[in-house]
């Protein structure tokens, strides 16, 4: 089945079986494996993306349902330059990471929660990443990195 | 997973025309939250599905005093969750939808899909079918039952039925619109929910060529709702055992009390001897521990699932103390 998807901004159109998974998808044709597999089984939230801005987990959507949408991955955050995103900076200053399975899942669940709420408590930010996992970090520097990154977006749009 | 065909059609009588007469060759697609990973599981292995995620109708929600709520069966959790009316006017249905755990899941997983969630029973979802039969004989009563039914468990099924929105749903009186080939019908919310007694047999009064349209939920000025869910854990989990209720304070007497139980029967489990107890009464703990009480009278429980009707009965109190509190 045909569909269209535009990927970190740039379209595509795959001829895709309708049992592919997004995931698969992602890693395997469109070459991004910055979306990484875990449980598969809609747990981990290790392959969430934002399909339309809205967090999903990718090992339980068909690519078919993600037709005619827009994805962005862990690869599709960064600017042109390489300039990481703030998130991505927040979980490098914070220690927000260690064996980084689960983090790429974390940056784009933390993102959506900020997209909606720029100011996030504690609380709030332990809320939006519930359907996260991770195994290492006891999820303390996560929070941090979350907050840091909500700090310099603010900052950034004082100085905009 | 097994390969199949998609179809997404974009008007419901597409939609209907390619769903066949019985169970098994198709499926529809809502969100796909609790379908994908059952055809992952090689649970349900559709030939073909019908995505109807872009039937236009289905996604609708209005709201007027007159007509109250009508939220389109591809409403997700999170669209319900940031509606105006629904945040104004239904309180109790934005406590009930918050308990779904993860963003992820709100934002994917559709109301209709929500109440036709099928059950987490680890035995229907290891492919020992719905009534858990080995040589003809339920696994359950003497096997893993811990997160089985403690009412309506005379058998042969044993699963509680999952969703999360059905009791609060019973409790305010809701409907549901189902269309199939020979038109549409409506049935309140209790009616959609069976208990199946026999193989092959869903927990839905839902035909295989049919659709779930639209959840119609009156509006009640006045009436107090509250759910309370009582939890293994936090994260990720249905609940063991939810009550949702709701009741109106007249004169410093509780009037029309609905009390409906969810995760403790094969279906949503309205509570009559609870809201006989309540009913003409002035609140107090000592009431609302006494319909907790009347509510769970009639528990069976199984070998490992005891511990389920303390937490009913609390369940049941909790709700009705934190209606009487919520005002209006
Ligand atoms: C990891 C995980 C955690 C969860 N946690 C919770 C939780 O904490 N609390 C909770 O209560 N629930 C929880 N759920 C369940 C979740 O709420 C449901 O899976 C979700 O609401 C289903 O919606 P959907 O649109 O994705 O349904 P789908 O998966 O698309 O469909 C579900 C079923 O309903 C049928 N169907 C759907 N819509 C229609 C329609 N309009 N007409 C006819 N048939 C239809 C489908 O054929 C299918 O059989 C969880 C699910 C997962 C996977
Ligand atoms: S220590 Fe905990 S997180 Fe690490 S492998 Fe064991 S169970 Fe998993
Ligand atoms: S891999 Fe998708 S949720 Fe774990
Ligand atoms: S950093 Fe290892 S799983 Fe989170």
């Amino acid at each position: 089945m045909k569909i269209r998807v535009k990927i970190n901004g740039v379209t595509r159109e795959d001829d895709v079986e309708p049992r592919l998974l997004l995931v698969h998808y992602l890693r395997e044709l469109a070459g991004l494996t910055g979306t990484h597999i875990g449980c598969e089984t809609s747990i981990c939230g290790a392959c969430t993306v934002l399909m339309n801005g809205a967090a999903v987990k990718s090992c339980t959507v068909l690519a078919v349902q993600a037709d005619g949408s827009e994805i962005t991955t862990i690869e599709g955050l960064s600017g042109r330059n390489g300039q990481l995103h703030p998130l991505q900076q927040g979980f490098w200053e914070e220690h927000g990471l260690q064996c980084g399975y689960c983090t790429p899942g974390m940056i784009l669940a933390a993102h959506q929660l900020l997209s909606r709420n720029p100011h996030p408590s504690r609380a709030e930010i332990r809320k939006a990443l519930e359907g996260n996992l991770c195994r290492c970090t006891g999820y303390q520097h996560i929070v941090k990195a979350v907050e840091w990154a909500a700090e310099k977006v603010r900052a950034q749009a004082e100085h905009a | 997973m097994q390969a199949f065909e998609y179809a997404s059609p974009r008007s419901l009588q597409e939609a209907i025309r390619l769903l066949p007469a019985q169970w098994g060759p198709t499926d529809v697609l809502a969100g796909g939250t609790d379908l994908v990973s059952a055809m992952k599981d090689g649970i349900s292995t559709p030939q073909r599905l019908v995505n109807i995620k872009q039937i236009a109708e289905l996604h609708r929600m209005t709201f007027s005093p007159r007509a109250g709520l009508h939220i389109g069966a591809t409403v997700t959790l999170r669209e319900l969750l940031d509606d105006g009316a629904v945040q104004q006017h239904y309180p109790g249905l934005i406590q009930a939808a918050e308990a779904a755990r993860s963003e992820q899941l709100l934002n994917m997983g559709t109301v209709g899909g929500e109440l036709l969630q099928r059950p987490r029973c680890w035995y229907y979802r290891n492919g020992y079918g719905l009534l858990a039969l080995r040589d003809g004989k339920s696994l359950v009563p003497e096997g893993e039952n811990q997160y089985h039914a403690i009412l309506g468990n005379a058998g042969p099924a044993y699963f509680v039925s999952p969703s999360f929105l059905a009791p609060i749903l019973i409790a305010l009186g809701a409907t549901v619109q189902l269309h199939g080939p020979r038109g549409a019908r409506s049935l309140p919310v209790q009616k959609l929910f069976v208990t199946p007694t026999r193989v092959g047999q869903r927990e839905h009064d839902l035909a295989p060529n049919e659709i779930l349209t639209e959840i119609r939920v009156p509006y009640r000025p006045g009436v107090r709702t509250a759910v309370y869910e009582i939890r293994e854990k936090e994260a990720l989990d249905w609940p063991l055992a939810m009550a949702a209720v709701a009741l109106r304070q007249e004169g410093g007497v509780l009037r029309d009390p609905r009390v409906v139980l969810g995760q403790v029967a094969p279906v949503p489990w309205p509570s009559p001897e609870a809201e006989r107890t309540l009913t003409g009464k002035k609140p107090s703990e000592d009431l609302a521990d006494a319909a907790g009480r009347a509510a769970v009278a009639q528990a069976t429980p199984l070998s490992k699932n005891g511990y389920k009707v303390q937490l009913a009965r609390i369940a049941v109190k909790r709700a009705i103390l934190s209606a009487v509190q919520q005002g209006g």
